[in-house]
């Protein structure tokens, strides 16, 4: 494995293995001494030209964690803002010697054509392009749900995932639409009709606009950020009436099942897509999110920089 | 008995029947087997068919503007390497087409050129922004002699824009070439909107924003008793509705572009901006659609929307992509690979819908012309038999943005003649006056 560019590049095997690794170095930083020596010498390059803290500082630990030496290029005061081009950006990069280029980008495939391109030779992580995927982003959600509620196996057969909200411009709901339905858990998107793309009907989910009637019967509620910029494109009538049918509030959450969970990729409109209440509430795992997303991301780089997956067991 | 300038022999015509065709003074001089006089130079039309010569009516020539991408001479090579005697260079240049001067300058640059003829489409309304109607009679009236209208590019969208620009070249028997894409529905769209889209996370550009146009252009053809072209179709509810709309004896033609005949959406997988084009490749049920409406008359011609962009265009994020490819030099194997191999149509159809029919929604005399003594010499020789491979470092445009690169196509074209001159030769231009 080169590129972490889609779930659609992994195998079952391959994003299991992904997972095993991240609870193997979860448990090193548990430790006092949180640092390993693996990726040493190796540099890393955080290319951000979209805004984003809480990626790229994962991104950042997860490398610094790994020993590597971290590079941040963000969209503001560089290049990028400049005009400067994707090409000459990665040939840049590739000239100051990069091993690995993790990219945010706010256009749809541009991971891809990075790495596709001829235009540097570093391994590629899309940590988020456009509206189309958000693999690590994924992987750190079904590591989540598989620590709290996996049945002792390795996936997450059994388990059924209500995603809810913005399907059509998620790219954290494409990378999850993939990668939970590959590890065996029954995916249902529930949002109204205006956010979910034509032409999903192919997708391995079942597609609900009825918020009320799913969540009884879901293990994680999994509800996704509602951007400023849609309130006036005429998906819905207006913040409330979107709240009324789609957030998540106490009262909706008093009908989950026992033991279920709530997610959320952060970062949240507390009052619009989710209640301050159920955000703070017991059932809420959005921080713990944060924290496995620095073990996930460590685990990714290790599997493409160090050339492998981690033993179970050693240390 | 004089000698004549070339002499091909035991070529085909369109309907298979072995001839000596030969040229002198710019005209078919003889169409018939056992030619026995002398000539100038002799070529093997042996395995070869004869077409007249090929006739595009959507062209992206961009000069004047931006001579990067191409200009008149580099896309007039482009055009005889394709086979072509006529190209309809569309309006939205720097400065747009929408006045005698430009036309008349972008015809004189095709004159100069002298490898085909050049016929200006004039812009429909000032600037190509579908508010005002541009010079559109003193167009008609000027040396270009104007009697194709579009915005491609934008859609003539406000309805009664539309109406009155119909109405008005009924004055000297015009047509208006609509690029049907209703705007409100495409904002920022990249692909066809669908499977591929989702997945992709790319803005669709539903079929729909392209129907919906068709459907309301045809009713006012219909009422204001017009001639109205479709752009560029590529949808298999356009194809309905043009379907209907002739049934009802509305008069409305329709054109399909060659890449619209082969290439399917799910190219944009690559995100390579190469196969990013408006309006987009759409699905397999569409380009089987595109295909029959074509072999059935129902589309009347292919036409190419060559549209050449310079490679930091392309070479980018696919959002960030400029529109367009090249379609001239493969247009011909495009169709015969599409259409003839796949024995939906015969060469008979192939030059009914590549020289005939554009000559005549185009009004343009000296195209399109029957393969018969006295028919100025506007040619094409193609060799079916043949495969050649797309490389797009060797396209004689001036941009290199083809989606066919490293395709093996059939059908090599051996000669182009343009007023009985060849142009194109054996894999080489031939300039203006050198013979």
């Amino acid at each position: 494995m080169r590129h972490l560019l889609s779930i659609s590049d992994l195998t079952k095997a391959e994003a299991i293995s992904i997972l095993d690794t991240a609870a193997e170095l979860a448990r090193v930083s548990d430790g006092a001494v949180k640092k390993l020596p693996t990726l040493r010498g190796r540099t890393i390059v955080n290319l951000f030209a979209e805004d984003s803290t809480r990626t790229r500082i994962s991104f950042e630990a997860a490398a610094k964690r790994l020993s590597a030496d971290v590079i941040n290029f963000s969209a503001k005061g560089s290049s990028l803002s400049k005009g400067e081009s994707l090409k000459d950006t990665a040939m840049t990069l590739q000239a100051m010697g990069a091993d690995a280029v993790v990219i945010r980008h706010p256009a749809s495939g541009a991971a891809q054509r990075l790495a596709d391109s001829e235009w540097m030779s570093g391994s590629v992580v899309n940590a988020g392009d456009g509206t189309h995927e958000h693999p690590s982003q994924a992987l750190l959600d079904a590591f989540t749900i598989r620590k709290h509620l996996g049945m002792g196996g390795s996936d997450l057969s059994g388990l059924s995932v209500a995603i809810v909200g913005d399907i059509l411009h998620s790219r954290v709901a494409r990378s999850n639409v993939l990668l939970l339905s590959m590890l065996g858990a029954k995916v249902t998107l529930v949002a109204p009709p205006t956010l979910l793309p034509v032409g999903i009907d192919n997708w391995p989910t079942s597609v609900s606009y009825d918020l009320d009637s799913v969540i009884p019967h879901v293990d994680v509620v999994m509800m996704l950020r509602v951007q400023q910029e849609r309130m006036s494109d005429l998906f819905f009538p207006n913040a409330r009436e979107y709240s009324r049918y789609f957030g998540l509030n106490s009262d909706r959450m008093d009908t989950m099942k026992s033991g279920a969970i709530v997610m959320h990729p952060g970062p949240m409109n507390r009052g619009l897509e989710i209640s301050a209440e159920v955000a703070d509430s017991a059932r809420s795992v959005i921080t713990e999110q944060v924290t496995n997303g620095v073990s996930v991301r460590m685990a990714i780089l290790y599997v493409l920089l160090a050339g492998g997956a981690l033993e179970v067991g050693s240390n | 008995m004089t000698s004549a300038d070339y002499l091909i022999r035991e070529v085909s015509l369109p309907d298979g029947k072995k001839v000596d065709l030969t040229i002198a003074n710019g005209l078919i001089a003889s169409v018939a087997a056992g030619y026995k006089g002398e000539a100038k130079i002799v070529i093997d039309g042996t395995d070869c068919v004869v077409l007249p010569g090929l006739v595009d009516l959507h062209t992206h020539l961009r000069e004047p503007g931006r001579e990067d991408a191409e200009t008149v001479l580099s896309g007039s090579r482009a055009g005889a390497k394709g086979g072509f005697t006529a190209l309809s260079a569309m309006a939205n240049t720097s400065p747009v087409a929408d006045t005698a001067g430009v036309v008349e300058q972008v015809y004189r640059l095709g004159q100069d050129a002298g490898l085909l003829d050049v016929y200006p489409i004039g812009a429909v309304t000032q600037g190509l922004k579908g508010e005002a109607l541009s010079e559109i009679g003193a167009m008609a009236d000027s040396v270009a002699r104007v009697r194709v209208f579009s915005d491609d590019g934008n859609c003539v969208s406000n309805p009664l824009v539309m109406r009155r620009a119909l109405e008005y070249i009924k004055k000297f028997g015009g047509v208006i070439a609509q690029h049907a894409q209703d705007p409100g529905m495409t904002v920022g769209s990249q692909m066809n909107e669908g499977e591929i889209s989702a997945m992709l996370g790319l803005k669709g550009w539903p079929a729909v924003a392209e129907e919906a146009i068709i459907a309301r252009d045809v009713l006012l053809a219909d009422h204001v008793n017009s001639r109205l072209h479709i752009c560029h179709l590529t949808t298999a509810g356009g194809v309905e509705i043009i379907r209907w709309a002739k049934a009802r004896g509305i008069n409305v033609t329709a054109e399909v572009t060659p890449h619209h005949l082969l290439l399917t959406d799910d190219l944009a997988t690559s995100y390579d901006p190469v196969y990013k084009v408006n309006p987009p490749l759409r699905t397999e049920a569409d380009v089987h659609a595109l295909r029959e409406a074509l072999a059935d008359g129902t589309i009347d011609i292919v036409a190419t929307d060559h549209a050449p962009h310079p490679t930091e265009s392309k070479e980018c994020e696919w959002q960030e992509a400029a529109f367009g490819m090249l379609g001239l030099e493969t247009a011909l194997s495009i169709v015969q690979k599409t259409m003839v191999d796949s024995g939906l149509m015969d060469w008979v159809k192939v030059a009914e819908r590549m020289s005939i029919m554009p000559a005549k929604i185009g009004g343009y005399d000296n195209q399109g012309k029957p393969l018969v003594a006295g028919s100025i010499a506007n040619l094409v020789v193609i060799n079916p038999s043949k495969k050649w491979t797309v490389d797009r470092d060797l396209v004689l445009s001036n941009s290199s943005n083809t989606p066919f690169h490293a395709h093996e196509l059939p059908g090599v074209i051996t000669h182009t003649f343009y007023k009985g001159a060849a142009t194109f030769s054996n894999g080489t231009i031939v300039s203006a006056g050198s013979i």
